[in-house]
């Protein structure tokens, strides 16, 4: 097992470095394709009508003018073993895993990242349980009551929920909810020192989202599970019907889900750009966002880089995990 | 013990549909005109039409026919796992005075595993991929009594080794797929027999194994049965597991009864053409090879369009012999001779002379 943990870090470490050169690839060698010049990025961090001086100064600063291999290779030390820029009037220490400088707001990325995460965790997570639990106890009941009232109904509702995106949940909910009838207040939400229950609206457009999947997903699997051959023996042994759906069945619907779950919980972690747009929650997405908007390529390269950390995390949790829930995993 | 014969059995005809009113029978276990028919789509499936016989404890039942005749649902009806919505269940079933076609669901789960068991076909997929061994009998064990873990788990370790599994203390804490397909089918029959069951229904045990597993683990069977004197229906399609181990044979075909026997009068001396076939269709190592089998032709019909008249009919050989009775009209289970019985149309002077010079010299 542990040599199994050891070899996928490995992987994933692998993993990250490609993405790494494919992203940077994507964001500093395409635009140089399209005819940017060092001058324009350099003028980007410089603000409005910088000088000759400034300009070069900037890009020596950034080493906008090296071959691309070596602007990589600058960027992967100073994640490592971090960096520091002279500036001309000072030198700017960026400690390790130092991702660079904003070209708007010249903070250090990492920075940002750091301040961003726990919004966008809290998002995730919160959204998380509530999707699971709904989704898959929707999702059973919908499978042991196949063709009900109940089974059509949520089916129904579960159609609509992965057809309504979260713009449209979330700015009707807001319209209602919060301005209209003021059931609750206005989603306000900065960082880990606010009341988490300000995300209450959030939590519940993004869980609707997923719980419609996972039910749907659920159900599909429990009514291939209870179909198989030991759930007959384990209603031949004389045990409950609880006993039977839920830790025969459930258990062994799981495992399935779990991969789902991984990856969706995953690529939330990287920024839910959509919910924290709507809700306007300064969350990791807001940043990849407003860099993607101001071209500021540093910003947009380490909310991606985290993104692929998130997904990858993920992926290995997940696969760490099957072991722990399907022994014949564990020993082959 | 020395009467093989399952004559004495069943009541005449008219009787059986007292139902109720005909009280609780002597026999262990009684089925009475049992019918398991599935609404579907393309029509009633008939899975089981009319089925009765009788078993006594310590007394195995052998029940053979083709794919889909009706063996393995009437044997999950006994034990009440069809799924009460889409299954129509009817006739009486009997289990030491109890009645269970009507009782409720909760009754009938709490005489399963306990009073009645069951060891299933394919012992992969019949036992839980994610639960070890051992886990999987305690529960068995622990759902009908009241024990500690640790009791339990002594239990499931000494049923595995009665079983003839090597060091329980080890394999008891192994999952289903650590273990070879014999020693599944050792540990499934483990499972079953972890409450003692009075009852125990075996759907074709030894299907899936190795021959020389499957030997042992009939022996095994057939010890079991001694020990805890229990009653044994055997479900197969292998007329050699049914002369090996029962005392009475029932053979199934398109859900109803063709001939009910005790073992020695089935494979002796015959009634009905099905058997026949079944008989000729079993390879036999004393015979020549240049001798053909005697494959039965045709396929068994569909359950939802039966023939009207004999299920068999389209595929006898005979037919010709009942001045096209067995078109109109169903034959009826009759006793023809002091506990065996066949349902057909030929009469039953011919069927004997067709057996004696036809058939017997082939096999």
């Amino acid at each position: 097992m542990v040599a199994f943990i050891v070899r996928r870090l490995l992987g994933a470490v692998g993993l990250l470095l490609i993405i790494s050169a494919v992203t940077f690839s994507i964001f500093f060698l395409v635009p140089r394709a399209a005819g940017v010049s060092s001058d324009d990025l350099a003028g980007r961090f410089a603000g409005k009508q910088p000088d000759a001086v400034t300009l070069a100064a900037i890009k020596d600063r950034f080493g906008f003018d090296d071959p691309i291999p070596v602007q990589y290779g600058k960027y992967i030390k100073a994640i490592v073993v971090g960096d520091t820029y002279d500036t001309g009037t000072e030198k700017i220490d960026c400690p390790a895993p130092c991702m660079g400088y904003s070209f708007r707001t010249n903070q250090p990325v990492f920075d940002q990242i750091v301040d961003r995460t726990p919004i966008t965790l809290m998002i995730a997570l919160g959204a998380a349980v509530m999707w699971v639990l709904a989704g898959v106890s929707i999702g059973v009941l919908s499978a042991l009551r196949r063709g009900t009232i109940f089974d059509r109904m949520a089916m129904a509702v579960a159609l609509a929920g992965v057809s309504l995106p979260v713009f449209f949940t979330g700015l009707l909910s807001l319209a209602f909810v919060v301005h209209k009838w003021e059931l609750l207040p206005e989603v306000n939400y900065g960082g880990l020192g606010d009341n988490p229950f300000n995300l209450l609206l959030p939590w519940i457009c993004l869980a609707f989202l997923y719980a419609a999947l996972y039910a749907r997903l659920t159900r599909a699997g429990m009514l291939e599970t209870m179909n198989e051959d030991y759930i007959r023996t384990a209603r031949a042994k004389g045990l409950s019907e609880k006993t039977v759906v839920v830790k025969h069945g459930l258990r062994a619907s799981l495992t399935p889900i779990m991969t789902v779950f991984g990856l969706d919980l995953g690529l939330l972690l990287g920024g839910a750009i959509i919910t924290e747009k709507t809700f306007s929650i300064p969350g990791l997405g807001q940043l990849a966002l407003d860099g993607v908007n101001q071209s500021d390529l540093p910003v947009v390269l380490g909310a991606t880089m985290v993104a692929a950390l998130f997904i990858v995390l993920a992926n290995l949790v997940v696969d760490i995990l099957y072991g722990v829930v399907d022994p014949r995993v564990r020993h082959s | 013990m020395a009467d093989k014969r399952p004559a004495e059995l069943i009541d005449g005809p008219g009787e059986q549909k007292d139902g109720a009113a005909a009280g609780a029978p002597s026999a262990f276990l009684e089925v009475r005109d049992l019918k398991i028919h599935f609404p579907t789509d393309d029509g009633l499936v008939k899975s089981v039409d009319g089925l009765s016989f009788q078993l006594e404890r310590g007394r195995t039942l052998g029940i053979v026919g083709e794919s889909g005749s009706g063996k393995s649902v009437t044997s999950l009806g006994i034990l009440g796992l069809h799924n009460r919505r889409n299954a129509r269940v009817s006739g009486q079933i009997w289990l030491d005075g109890a009645e269970l076609v009507g009782a409720s669901a909760d009754d009938v789960r709490r005489l399963r595993g306990r009073k009645m068991a069951m060891i299933f076909q394919d012992p992969l997929s019949a036992m839980h991929p994610f639960y070890t061994v051992g886990h999987q009998i305690i529960e068995a064990y622990r759902v009908h009594n009241d024990v500690s873990k640790q009791v339990a788990r002594k239990h499931a370790i000494d049923m595995l080794g009665k079983v003839g599994i090597p060091k329980p203390q080890q394999r008891v804490d192994d999952f289903p797929h650590q273990f070879s397909g014999g020693m599944r089918q050792r540990a499934m029959i483990a499972m079953a027999l972890s409450c003692d069951p009075e009852l125990l229904i075996a759907d074709e045990p030894t299907t899936a194994l190795d021959v020389t597993v499957q030997a042992q683990i009939l022996d095994l069977i057939r010890d079991l049965q001694q020990e805890f004197n229990s009653a044994i229906i055997m479900i197969t399609h292998d007329l050699g597991v049914v002369a090996e181990l029962s005392d009475d044979i029932l053979v199934m075909y398109a859900g109803r009864c063709a001939e009910y026997a005790a073992v020695e009068d089935a494979f002796h001396r015959p009634l009905h053409p099905y058997t026949w076939g079944l008989l000729g269709s079993m390879p036999r190592l004393d015979r020549e090879r240049s001798e053909r089998l005697m494959p039965i032709k045709g396929t068994p019909p569909s359950l939802i369009n039966v023939p009207d008249g004999c299920a068999f009919n389209p595929r006898c050989a005979y037919k010709d012999l009942t001045d096209g009775k067995s078109i109109a009209e169903r034959p009826e289970l009759r006793e023809l001779e002091p506990g065996h019985r066949a349902a057909c149309h030929i009469p039953l002077e011919k069927r004997r002379e067709i057996w004696n010079d036809e058939i017997a010299p082939k096999l």
